[in-house]
């Protein structure tokens, strides 16, 4: 009788969405960035492996940041309100893998911006960094399917990552990214059902579900970061057991979670008990990213440089520790 | 759930004409069906009318792999004709069955070890099936330690309580229930455990109903894998609702169709 290691085995793994175009492929991006294809639960390197390492996209707004604290708008002071300026600073300065541009100017409550005011902010940023592109919407329906098609049509061919869908919102945008070779981010709040039926009516459309990125919401540091956690990691093991409708890979909120959050962002004289407020956010925002990574994240929307860097020296330390073992 | 399409089986008529005829397209639209339909495994046994059940073995398992790569179950109390199968069959394979006797379940788990192939036990022996859970308890347990010993892995490890007629004995299916519910407590991880679903039914009138209800309940009780057939779409939808209820597949409003889509 031999010993068996008491190792799970997985019969499925993630699915993995590829993001950017390359000149060869339509697009003018310098390189695609897979996420996903893990056939084990996040850095287990001895039960599976995990071919792509989670990949960090940092924050650019096509307005100015309404709710920002200080600490958050000073690494972009010089290039805040200029979004090509500042996509190229995340890159270049800030060695960013992405850019996730969002578009809350569109919102009717910010600027109201319409759709070729958006279009001209997207086509900005192409051309100002060649990194793949996340563009993320407003999260007002009506408006979204108004401006987001143009986006998507103006960003034709270039892989983007394009959101949101959502249950009641979905059908405008799997039809944009469908017809302009997009991949596209299914949102669901909180609820592992709602992922799940969302995803099963987006691959009802004809959308491959290996172009679906799946945003399950996502919890800060101090806003029930739990439960965010449970969910995405509910949703990895049934995955890895072989539910497919289960599979795509998962994005997550951090700088935005992590800086609504008052430990985040209340200022030092406002809390003097909490230590200086300038390494409260930035710790803030990278716990919440390290906590999300172990439930499975595979796409970080991220925006402090320090907390950036930061999570991207805990992702190589823990996935060195894979390379140096896979076979 | 996993799945082991019964139809590939000579007791059939028509497939039986199709073994006597060596009829390729009728077997492998069979297996393709039954996959297409959520078999995960596919059931091959010969029956009882051919004269070279070796022979036909071969050809039946020959004639499934040129279609499909599923995994096959190789159905047979002979151990030649499971030897033939065995030898037939490229990929994953499993010998079905062994009964808990101890010159039977000796030669078949060297086979499944040679092989490589996962093995169903029945819980008899030489007294035949016990008529209480347990007994079918005991035989299971001698079962585990002797896999062990041949180092047959758990999880290749399938047990069959031996479902009977319920025309024959109504007071059978509570005891296969019952049995079920106590083999998975018998190791950590637990054997896993399969009934040969159609044999309830045998000879009454409400066949697919029977079937059908038994299977939910069996599923209730821990069962996780069940030879039966796919092509039956309520017994199949059964399963499915029976899956989600127990938590094993996160539910969503479409999750008939979502299971299909895997």
């Amino acid at each position: 009788m031999t010993f068996e290691d008491p190792i799970e085995k997985w019969s499925s793994g993630v699915a993995t969405v590829t993001i950017g175009a390359t000149a060869s492929e339509g697009g003018t991006r310098c390189r695609k960035i897979d996420i996903g294809g893990a056939t084990t639960l996040p850095f287990l390197t001895f039960e599976g492996i995990t071919p792509n390492k989670p990949v960090i996209a940092m924050e650019v707004l096509d307005c100015m940041p309404s709710d920002w604290p200080e600490t958050l708008i000073k690494p972009f002071a010089d290039v805040i309100g200029k979004p090509g300026e500042w996509a190229a600073k995340c890159v270049s300065q800030y060695g960013a893998e992405m850019i996730c541009l969002k578009l809350e100017g569109i919102h009717p409550d910010s600027e109201d911006k319409s759709p070729d005011e958006a279009v001209k902010v997207v086509e900005e940023v192409l051309k100002a960094v060649d990194v793949p592109l996340v563009i993320w919407g407003c999260d007002v329906d009506e408006k979204d399917n108004v401006v987001l098609p143009a986006c998507s049509q103006a960003a034709a061919g270039e892989r983007c990552l394009i959101g949101t869908a959502k249950e009641d919102n979905y059908k405008t945008l799997v039809a944009s990214c469908m017809a302009d070779g997009h991949a596209l981010i299914a949102e669901s709040p909180l609820d592992i059902n709602i992922a799940k039926q969302l995803n099963v009516l987006i691959s009802e459309m004809g959308f491959p579900l290996n172009r679906v990125v799946m945003y399950p919401t996502t919890g800060g540091l101090g806003y029930g970061i739990e439960y965010a956690y449970s969910i995405q990691e509910r949703g990895r093991l049934a995955a890895l057991m072989g539910d497919k409708m289960m599979s795509p890979p998962v994005v997550c909120q951090i700088g935005q979670e992590a800086w609504n959050a008052k430990e985040a962002k209340a200022t030092t004289e406002e809390a003097p008990h909490w230590g200086p407020a300038e390494d409260r956010g930035i710790m803030w925002e990278a716990m919440t990213a390290v906590m999300l990574l172990q439930a499975g994240s595979d796409l970080l929307i991220m925006r402090h440089p320090k907390a950036v860097a930061m999570v991207k020296q805990i992702i190589d330390m823990l996935m060195g520790k894979q390379q140096a073992t896979e076979k | 759930m996993i799945i082991i399409g019964e139809r590939i089986n000579g007791m059939f008529k028509a497939v039986n004409a199709a073994i006597q005829e060596r009829d390729k397209a009728t077997i492998q639209d069979l297996a393709l069906k039954q996959v297409a339909e959520g078999a995960d495994m596919l059931d091959i046994n010969v029956g009882t009318a051919t004269e070279d059940p070796v022979g036909t073995m071969r050809w039946l398992v020959q004639t499934v792999r040129e279609v499909t790569e599923v995994p096959l179950s190789i159905d047979s109390p002979n151990l030649a004709t499971v030897k033939a199968g065995l030898e037939a069959c490229s990929g994953p394979k499993m010998i079905n069955s062994t009964t808990g006797q101890d010159e039977v379940l000796n030669n078949f788990l060297s086979l499944a070890k040679e092989y490589d192939a996962s093995i169903v036990a029945l819980c008899m022996d030489e007294k035949g099936v016990p008529v209480d859970v347990d007994g079918r308890v005991e035989i299971a347990m001698r079962v585990i330690a002797k896999a062990m010993e041949f180092d047959v892995p758990i999880d290749k490890l399938y047990i069959d309580p031996i479902v009977l007629p319920v025309k024959a004995d109504q007071t059978g299916p509570g005891k296969v229930l019952e049995s079920i519910k106590q083999f998975t407590m018998l190791s950590e991880p637990a054997p896993h455990i399969v009934i040969g679903l159609s044999n309830l039914s045998q000879g009454a009138v409400e066949r697919k109903l029977i079937n059908r209800v038994f299977l939910a309940m069996a599923i209730g009780m821990g069962l996780d894998t069940a030879i039966l057939d796919p092509l039956d779409t309520e017994l199949m939808d059964t399963l499915i609702t029976a899956e989600m209820l127990m938590n094993r597949t996160i539910y969503s409003d479409s999750f008939l169709k979502a299971y299909r889509q895997r």
